[in-house]
């Protein structure tokens, strides 16, 4: 059959197994459920156009030209952050390919070597000694890799997220490696916008209140009251959240080891990635090395030519190198082309996959899981999906 | 050496591949991108010891230069937070420079040492900075059986 294969460039993004959504070409990755960020974003933006409605104009003649100038530059810094908190990837783990996966449980396999028939094998750890502790890396059945110190899988998100710290509706992503430093100055600086304008409320109030009393200042700026009760709440929580977040840092610690106590207690192993210094721990996390993304969203996914079997795609260094294999890891995984697939059924499979190019909206089946890995319940993840600020 | 390639393109087209060679990330420095030097048993008949070796060697040198904190990525980090990471959008970070560095080193490595010898290195970056991935081709034309050696023995000598 002459088939002609569909021109339409396919990016990696949307093949990527996990529960994201990407917009903008796959340049903004973002968790599903988005609600909570929309309402943070309602929040932030609509008290900031209240304050400089009701308060600036008042306050810039009264006082001085500075403070709406001062807030209008604290607001984008903060929208700047949530931003890049939100749509950018945290530090996302690719899954195994079948052929790593494969080495991989045939390691396990040799290491375990014969269990008796009715019997469960031994838990899938690797042990490694960091700095002269015992760290345990476990194996996500999921992804099918150990996952290296650090990382964990959000079942939220369902993805293995290096140095994952938690995942937060508020910015509707996961906050992991490469966006803890945004997340931490977001939340920084959120604290500070509404303490400012906390204060100038009740500056303005006063104010306004000696020249025209109380009541007459209410009426004439009913904003300040909204303002107010908004900053009230958020004060608590966000300022609360900062501190939490400092000490973190300055313990080189995740808020996933936190809540899981790995590292506290006398009879457990010390946090061995802590320099034992407070500000070299806080120069690591915040001033580290900006990691890049090891997702390569914005590839483009190249067909394999059914010319011969043994023509992978062209090996190349550039970024925008591809996968010489579609993948479907949606479906059942034997169904995955490699080179040893035989050349006719190749394009019947490319074409399955060219099916379903839209990104994740739709709900896909759940993955069938292949006979040789078992699916475990994800204790550690499920324990992050109830955390709340 | 059974077999004789001499670049890439012939690799490519003529060779067909026998198996997968993963070199693990060594953890023994934490979370810091560093692979195992521990050499794999499947390449013993088909690259010297000491090149391969020296290969990983380099690639974690590069690794450490690119997550070095020093006084260059302080600098970068205040200057980057400063513009509210704005910067970002324009400059190229010292991590993608180093990168990109990398990516060159291996497309030379591959023409020069291994392609002769029917290996490839994949870069470590398509497989998430997970594992270094080598493949390994066995000519079409040499028509000898392929040595798809026991990965078991990798197994066994596991950390």
């Amino acid at each position: 059959m002459s088939a002609v294969m569909i021109t339409r460039k396919v990016r990696k993004w949307e093949k990527l197994p996990g529960k994201n959504t990407f917009c903008c070409d796959g340049r903004v990755m973002m968790a599903r459920q988005k609600g909570v960020f929309y309402l943070t974003l309602f929040l932030i933006v609509g008290t900031c156009a209240l304050f400089f409605a009701f308060e600036c104009p008042y306050l810039a003649v009264h006082l001085s030209p500075a403070i709406p100038v001062f807030a209008a530059l604290l607001f984008l810094f903060v929208m700047a952050m949530l931003l890049r908190t939100s749509f950018s990837d945290p530090g996302v783990l690719p899954r195994a390919l079948p052929e790593e996966a494969t080495f991989i449980e045939m390691e396990i396999e040799a290491a375990n070597g014969n269990v008796p028939a009715g019997q469960r094998p031994p838990p899938r750890i690797r042990n490694v000694q960091i700095n002269n502790q015992i760290v345990k890396l476990k194996y996500c059945y999921t992804c099918k890799i150990f996952r290296p110190p650090r990382a964990s899988h959000c079942s939220i998100c369902d993805n293995c997220v290096d140095r994952f710290d938690h995942h937060c509706p508020w910015v509707g992503n996961c906050v992991g490696k490469r966006n803890y430093r945004y997340f931490y100055l977001f939340t920084m600086s959120l604290s500070l916008l509404t303490i400012y304008i906390f204060t100038f409320d009740i500056v303005h109030v006063v104010m306004r209140s000696v020249d025209n009393g109380f009541l007459n200042t209410l009426k004439e700026t009913p904003g300040t009251v909204l303002e107010v009760l908004v900053c009230f709440f958020t004060l608590w929580s966000v300022v609360g959240l900062t501190g939490f977040h400092t000490y973190l840092i300055s313990l080189n610690q995740t808020t996933n080891e936190d809540i899981k106590g790995s590292w506290s207690g006398k009879n457990r192993v010390q946090n061995p990635y802590s320099h034992k210094n407070i500000i070299k721990n806080c120069c690591e996390v915040l001033c580290g090395p900006a990691y890049p993304s090891v997702l390569d969203r914005r590839g483009v996914m190249q067909e394999d030519s059914p010319v011969s079997a043994t023509s992978a795609a062209p090996y190349s260094t550039s970024s925008s190198s591809s996968n010489p294999v579609p993948q479907t890891t949606k479906t059942t995984a034997p169904l995955i082309p490699n080179e040893h697939t035989p050349d006719d059924a190749k394009p019947s499979i490319a074409a399955s996959a060219e099916k379903s190019p839209s990104p994740k909206e739709e709900h896909p089946p759940a993955p069938k899981v292949p006979p040789l890995a078992s699916p475990e319940t994800d204790a550690e993840a499920s324990l992050t999906k109830d955390k709340t600020h | 050496m059974a077999t004789e390639f001499h670049n890439l393109q012939e690799l490519r087209h003529s060779a067909s591949l026998v198996t997968k060679v993963f070199i693990q990330r060594d953890y023994s420095e934490g979370t810091v991108c560093r692979f195992q030097s521990k050499f794999p048993s499947e390449l013993d008949n088909r690259i010297e010891r000491t090149l391969l070796e020296e290969t990983v060697k380099t690639l974690n040198s590069y690794y450490v230069e690119a997550e070095k904190i020093g006084g260059q990525s302080y600098l970068e980090g205040c200057l980057a937070c400063a513009t509210a990471y704005i910067i970002f959008l324009c400059m190229e970070t010292r991590y993608e420079k180093v990168l990109k560095k990398i990516s060159g080193y291996i497309q030379e490595q591959n023409e020069k040492i291994y392609a002769p010898r029917g290996l490839l290195l994949t870069d470590p970056i398509e497989r998430g900075m997970r594992v270094l991935e080598i493949s390994v081709f066995e000519d079409r034309g040499s028509g000898s059986s392929s040595p798809s050696s026991s990965m078991s023995s990798a197994g066994s000598s596991a950390r």
